[in-house]
């Protein structure tokens, strides 16, 4: 039942920083090419949903 | 097309507003009643329930928990079917969410009370309420998603998404921090010990922040205001990346709770790091609301509505910017423990959270009621009320905080601490007073609301099924080609799955090491499991909420090594579920209470507890006069030697069947050196378990401090 002390360590934990740091890169990347992608038009059409009821 | 007539369920938005007027006001006078006996300790009447350290946490869950929770739900449940085009799922599913949350609420004012806690902060309440909770998010989780999905607008609104971040997240805090193994009805230990339960405690209490103050009530900004200032927002482009950004880097932020602690460093750097850069999103948002007004600022001159959602949007902007400040390592060793985060979080509370509710109450109801406000003039009269109050709230408590934290850390020229911790509080006594004063106005303001609401709903109608039309959604017969968010975004199941990957990414990464590699938490060898009548004694510490004024963590700071003794080590917390570092420091540091070098005889705790100003002339604690009367409850301690040795203490095997008499030696002993002080008491009362844990605090590692502390890496 207790968490602590099953590892001396993690085995390839060297990796995890590089993985976060790349993780981080492509999540912002690929969210910012898709909003910049999207079409204006379409965009306003969504945002005045709120307005229209 | 053939259009469809449905109906919008008023009823449910009516409970839920009604629920959040009522629980403000509780939660509000709650918090008033805490900041007096802060400065006026016999305000506690001297009654176990009504004492600081059971009625502030009451305060914190009836703000959280029913005021901005009920508001929330009122707002979403009045927004989702509009936006949606639909009336929700089932009004069965919406009524036992309500009546399931009320009861929730009312269980929890009557255990937070009775001193019933697992004392961790914002999660307060008990295994049996834990899993009430539980239930009822899932409820509420149903109904939002099957009024999702029989919607008759082919777009999820940005506010939505907010809504779905704000379900999948809290469920995944709620359940992880709440994993706890039960000793009794109402009485269980944290699954995590010390080092793990403050890392997994702050990423929910941060996360608690983040998901449940702030991406719903970011939804409710998102839908009310476009609809209050009748125009779109400035930039639905922003708003998406204000969200995708928000929950992704939010949930990494939690370690900044817990800088300079015994907490690994590389966890807290992680944490610093995603802190700073959360001002990002934060003001992306903040900035995204105030330009929608662009043009419109002359409705904020008349709309009430409008007023009180530009401070609420420029409080969240100050509290977003205030927040990464004090994340960094060299402003948080001077906030923290201090009453600048107490006046952090009410910028937060009073003006973002309480602002917006006030704001949306104030829009909705004369909706509803198919009528107009009663008196726009109170309303502004509310509004400036609360800003004055906010500012009255909150300046001085600044002021308290930097000028308390300064004086810790004064030393004189011959190299001694220059103040006394009972110096530094009874200094800046006339600050917390004129806090009080601040969150009076702040009240009598909710209570003029309170007055125009109800001239508001006797002068309406109330429409409990509001008419509306839409055409139904048809299945493209042959989908354009589109670009593939557009495709996630219509999926509110695939928008759900995201949002748990992305927030699930950032709590793995930083509990997955420390649980797992044993150099986190260094073992040290003569750290020893607490004897029973310790463990009992902790017990009592915990029920009476004593973590919320004391802190048992000392930084590596030279003024608390001076003051407190040798700074807090990670494995000195291994046998601690839950831990209780605290978060502020209304009384000193008591991690090494016991050590010798600020041992007190059991007799001074015995008078401490009677009365802390004889002790201590000036002290603003309150009387615990019950201990010395309560008797300890010795049947549950085989139970809670059981628990404890299932998580992992190693007690002896069959130990449980002989700690009482281990207890009763230990409590003898103490009640004779009370009668050698002429303190004449029973040995099983309550007071004498506490000295026990109070006198054992820091002694693990005393005979090891004048060498370095062997760690077991």
């Amino acid at each position: 039942m207790k968490f602590i002390n099953y590892l001396e360590k993690v085995s390839g934990v060297e990796i995890m920083g590089l993985v976060s740091l790349l993780i981080f890169v492509v999540f912002f990347s690929v969210m910012l090419t898709m909003v910049f992608r999207t079409k204006k038009k379409e965009l306003q059409e969504i945002s005045r949903i709120p307005l229209d009821n | 097309m053939q259009v469809e007539k449905f109906y919008y369920d008023n009823k449910i938005v009516k409970a839920f507003g009604l629920a959040t007027i009522l629980f403000g006001i509780v939660g509000m006078l709650a918090g008033l009643w805490v900041a007096i006996q802060i400065y006026y300790p016999e305000s506690s009447l001297n009654l176990a329930a009504t004492t600081f350290g059971r009625l502030r946490p009451l305060h914190t869950n009836a703000i959280i928990f029913a005021f901005v929770g009920n508001a929330s739900f009122a707002g979403i449940y009045y927004s989702l079917q509009r936006l949606c085009k639909a009336r929700m799922f089932s009004d069965k599913l919406s009524w036992i969410h309500f009546w399931g949350w009320q009861l929730i609420i009312a269980a929890a004012a009557i255990t937070l009370l009775m001193g019933k806690t697992t004392g961790k902060e914002y999660a307060e309440l008990e295994w049996p309420i834990d899993i009430a909770i539980t239930l009822v998010w899932v409820i509420f989780g149903i109904n939002m998603f099957g009024t999702i999905i029989k919607r008759r607008e082919r777009h999820l609104y940005v506010a939505i998404w907010f809504y779905i971040a704000t379900w999948v997240t809290v469920a995944m805090l709620h359940i992880v921090n709440s994993i706890e193994i039960p000793v009794s009805a109402l009485k269980s230990y944290s699954w995590y010990a010390g080092v793990q339960d403050a890392l997994v405690q702050w990423w929910y209490g941060h996360n608690a922040v983040a998901f449940f103050l702030t991406t719903p009530v970011l939804g409710l900004m998102y839908y009310f205001l476009p609809k209050a200032a009748n125009r779109p927002v400035y930039s639905y482009r922003l708003s998406i990346i204000h969200f995708w950004a928000l929950i992704f880097i939010y949930i990494w932020a939690g370690p900044h709770h817990l800088l300079y602690t015994a907490l690994p460093d590389w966890a807290q750097s992680l944490g610093v790091v995603f802190s700073v850069m959360l001002i990002a999103p934060s003001w992306g948002g903040m900035l995204n609301g105030l330009f929608t007004l662009r043009g419109a600022w002359d409705k904020v001159r008349e709309d009430p509505v409008l007023k009180f959602m530009v401070v609420a949007i420029t409080c969240y902007g100050m509290s977003t910017f205030e927040g990464p400040m004090l994340s960094l390592k060299n402003v948080n060793a001077i906030s923290h423990f201090s009453d600048w985060t107490i006046a952090h979080v009410h910028i937060g509370g009073l003006g973002w959270n309480g602002f917006l509710a006030f704001a949306i109450l104030y829009y909705m109801i004369p909706k509803m009621w198919g009528t107009n406000l009663y008196s726009k003039k109170l309303a502004t009269n509310h509004f400036w009320l609360g800003t004055i109050g906010i500012i009255l709230y909150a300046v001085p408590l600044y002021w308290a905080g930097f000028e308390q934290s300064l004086m810790w850390k004064q030393f004189t020229p011959e190299g001694q601490i220059k103040y006394d911790f009972l110096q530094t509080v009874t200094n800046i006594k006339p600050m917390y007073i004129a806090r009080s004063v601040g969150g009076s106005l702040y009240l009598i303001g909710a209570l003029m609301m309170v007055y125009n609401i109800y001239k508001t709903i006797v002068s309406g109608k109330f429409i409990a099924n509001e008419a509306a039309e839409a055409a139904p959604l048809v299945k493209e017969a042959h989908p354009k080609k589109e670009y593939w968010h557009r495709v996630i975004e219509r999926k509110p199941v695939t928008m759900l799955v995201l949002s748990l990957i992305l927030v699930a990414i950032g709590g793995l990464v930083q509990m997955i090491p420390t649980f797992l590699v044993k150099s986190n938490v260094p073992t040290i060898a003569s750290v020893k499991p607490y004897t029973p009548l310790e463990l009992q004694g902790r017990d009592i510490y915990v029920r009476e909420g004593c973590y919320t004024c004391h802190s048992q963590m000392i930084r590596p700071f030279r003024d608390e090594v001076a003051r407190y003794g040798e700074y807090s080590k990670a494995g000195e917390f291994v046998y601690d579920h839950p831990f209780q570092w605290g978060s502020k420091r209304t009384g000193p540091d008591l991690a090494r209470e016991g050590h010798d070098k600020n041992k007190r005889p059991d007799s001074w705790h015995y008078t401490h507890m009677y009365d802390p100003r004889l002790t201590s002339p000036g002290s603003l604690m309150p009387r615990y006069i019950w201990l010395l009367d309560n008797k300890i409850d010795t049947a549950s301690t085989p139970a809670k030697i059981r628990a404890m040795k299932t998580l992992g203490v190693p007690y002896p095997d069959g130990y449980d069947k002989i700690a009482n008499r281990d207890l009763m030696h230990q409590a003898d002993s103490i009640a004779s050196n009370l009668k050698k002080d002429k303190i004449e008491t029973a040995s099983n009362v309550e007071v004498i378990a506490l000295i026990a844990y109070l006198q054992r605090l820091g002694r693990d590692i005393q005979g090891e401090a004048k060498k370095p502390i062997a760690e077991n890496k």
